[in-house]
């Protein structure tokens, strides 16, 4: 089985978000990045997949150099081979567009994402490639089984869980439950260490939006503090404000 | 030129998502002076289709297939471009439901459009094309978004534009679509319903709870306060790692996002990650006994008192008030 995860380079879930003097992306100074943790789900799964019924895993970025980090964070938990695709991936259907133009003669068992990356949340990527290779996608993908050549999975809803099987080849994205978060092993990273990242020139493609102004959130106007035992005062203050 | 909507019927009916997406289309609709359609899967009752035209849908477009009574989203998807296609959308509203966050991606590359998800404002329009506002960096941040694309596929955030009646006249039209057999390779076996009876998706209010109510046989006050205000309850993410509640109600940066009209978080510290999922909620009162919990910087009513004495409290305080409302 050929299994490709795709992974987003983010700045970890602590950051301080702050802006470039532009105000149009983000002011990465002392920003540390990481795998986005939903990618993280779908290499784990990957991972074992790999080892329960056998596979062979690519990594694969879209991104400048700078990402080649974050790649080897990836390889270190699962991961045969890499590749990097040299392109800022400033827009969903550019990145999509690369990832399907890399996939499409690779023949693939299995596509798989994180349900969204925790910098753009756009929930898009995905989707566009399995359109774009013509696959079928279940998306929010919370258990994947193989059986030969068919996949029973189990997706999020509103208000349950859906099952449905599906014969691969097929794309996914993850949402939690689809697998534990594993710990990279000191035999991963190690090997991670010396693979090498094989780096594609990307094909021509418009980017479809801009990113005109990035601004902060407005900020709360201060909290008012009630004491316990003014809880008819709570509701009181929710009820004027129509929030009950 | 028209906005398409598409409108998930679950089970028959149209809910809150829906509603405001219409609502939020006709907005659109009234600023580029064109018009509002629905499109939706499966036969329901007239007073369905009638509340979609109460939101100011003005055609309704019903694909009736066989195939389709459950949701296939690559062929929902197809059936949505082709609808979109034979009536010239230019603007695709889908709301931010999980289904509807599964079609939307196929949608645009079907119209080659440009995607723009998790909107949060109307679409403007001037020379350098469309724009939207949208959260990004998890809640941490508003982009402004802009094509030059002449199409557009927009999610719309849950909660983001209120709801507005708008009478038009809701014709419905029968629309001949006949799903591919690979928009048909995903089969659907069986949906497994959650036990909580309001979807957090979905809901104005929120009542959430942390490890600061130490285990999973303390979650009966806090069931008891979202039953009485008609709220989804939710929690933390370690609450659901070990097992207290199930894993659909976690809340944050890896667990669901939410912006309700009120979230209630009674023993959650308000960890970043947390607040990545929640921050965006209008109201947000937080109960917790350490008064240094950082929660309490992102809170709008701040309760520095024992959960076990408040939340009792509270309920017989929302209770009182529901005799006298
Ligand atoms: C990559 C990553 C992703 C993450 N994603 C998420 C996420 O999506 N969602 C999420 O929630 N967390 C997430 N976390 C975890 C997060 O960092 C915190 O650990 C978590 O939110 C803490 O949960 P909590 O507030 O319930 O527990 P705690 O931090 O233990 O807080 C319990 C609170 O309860 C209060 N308390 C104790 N007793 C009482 C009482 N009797 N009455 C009132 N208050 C009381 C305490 O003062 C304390 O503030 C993530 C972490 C990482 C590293
Ligand atoms: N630059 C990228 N390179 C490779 N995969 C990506 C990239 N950006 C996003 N993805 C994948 O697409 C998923 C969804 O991203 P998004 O549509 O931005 O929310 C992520 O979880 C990744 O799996």
């Amino acid at each position: 089985m050929k299994i490709l995860v795709c992974i987003s380079h983010v700045p970890d879930t602590t950051t301080k978000i702050q802006f470039d003097a532009e105000g149009k992306a983000l002011n990465k100074t002392g920003v540390t990045f990481i795998v986005c943790p939903y990618d993280e789900f779908a290499l784990s799964r990957a991972a074992e997949l790999k080892e329960k019924q056998g596979a062979n895993v690519t990594i694969l970025c879209v991104g400048k150099a700078e990402v080649d980090p974050t790649i080897r964070k990836a390889i270190a938990i699962v991961g045969d081979q890499a590749v990097r695709i040299d392109a800022e991936p400033l827009d969903a259907f550019y990145v999509a567009k690369q990832i399907a133009e890399y996939a499409k003669s690779q023949n693939f068992d299995l596509i798989m994402f994180g349900k969204e990356s925790i910098d753009f949340n756009g929930s898009q990527v995905s989707g566009m490639v399995a359109e774009l290779l013509d696959l079928p996608d279940v998306s929010f993908a919370t258990s994947i089984d193989i059986n030969g050549k068919t996949a029973t999975l189990t997706r999020e809803i509103d208000g349950g869980k859906e099952e449905l099987t599906c014969d691969l080849p097929l794309v996914l994205s993850a949402q939690k439950g689809l697998a534990e978060w594993r710990i990279a092993n000191v035999k991963g990273i190690m090997a991670a260490r010396t693979k090498q990242i094989q780096v594609i020139t990307p094909v021509d493609f418009p980017y479809y939006t801009t990113t005109t102004k990035l601004s902060q959130p407005p900020a709360k106007q201060g909290c008012i503090y009630l004491k316990p035992d003014e809880t008819d005062k709570l509701v009181q203050i929710l009820s004027e404000k129509g929030a009950i | 030129m028209a906005i398409l909507v598409f409108a998930e019927n679950v089970n028959g009916v149209f809910k809150k998502p829906t509603f405001e997406a219409l609502s939020y289309a006709t907005a659109i609709a009234k600023n580029l002076g064109t018009e509002v359609h629905a499109v939706c899967f499966g036969k329901v009752s007239d007073d369905q289709y009638k509340s979609l035209a109460s939101y100011g849908a003005s055609k309704i477009f019903v694909i009736n297939h066989s195939s389709l009574s459950q949701f296939i989203g690559p062929a929902y998807a197809s059936g949505i471009a082709a609808v979109a296609k034979q009536t010239q959308a230019q603007i695709i509203v889908i709301p931010q439901t999980y289904n509807g966050r599964a079609v939307a991606p196929r949608v645009a590359v079907k119209l080659d459009a440009s995607m723009f998800s998790g909107v949060t404002s109307l679409v403007t329009k001037s020379s350098n094309g469309f724009e939207v506002q949208r959260s990004a960096y998890s809640l941490k941040a508003i982009e402004n978004l802009s094509t030059n694309r002449d199409k557009l596929v927009i999610t719309l955030k849950s909660n983001a534009y209120k709801l507005e009646k708008n009478e038009a006249s809701g014709i419905v039209e029968n629309f001949a679509f006949e799903p591919s057999a690979k928009d048909l390779a995903l089969q659907p076996k069986q949906v497994i319903k959650a036990s909580s009876k309001i979807s957090l998706t979905e809901a104005d209010i929120v009542v959430s709870a942390g490890r600061g109510l130490k285990g999973p046989e303390n979650w009966g006050m806090v069931e008891e306060l979202a039953d009485l205000l008609g709220a989804a309850t939710a929690c933390s993410k370690p609450v659901a790692d070990v097992h207290w509640r199930p894993h659909h109600e976690h809340v944050g940066q890896t667990g669901i996002q939410i912006s309700p009209n009120l979230y209630i978080a009674i023993g959650i510290s308000g960890a970043i990650q947390h607040l990545a999922g929640v921050s965006a909620s209008k109201n947000i009162v937080v109960v917790n006994s350490d008064a240094e919990a950082p929660f309490f910087k992102a809170a709008d009513i701040g309760i520095v008192g024992d959960a076990f004495q408040v939340v009792p409290a509270l309920i017989e305080s929302v209770k009182k008030y529901k005799t006298s409302h």
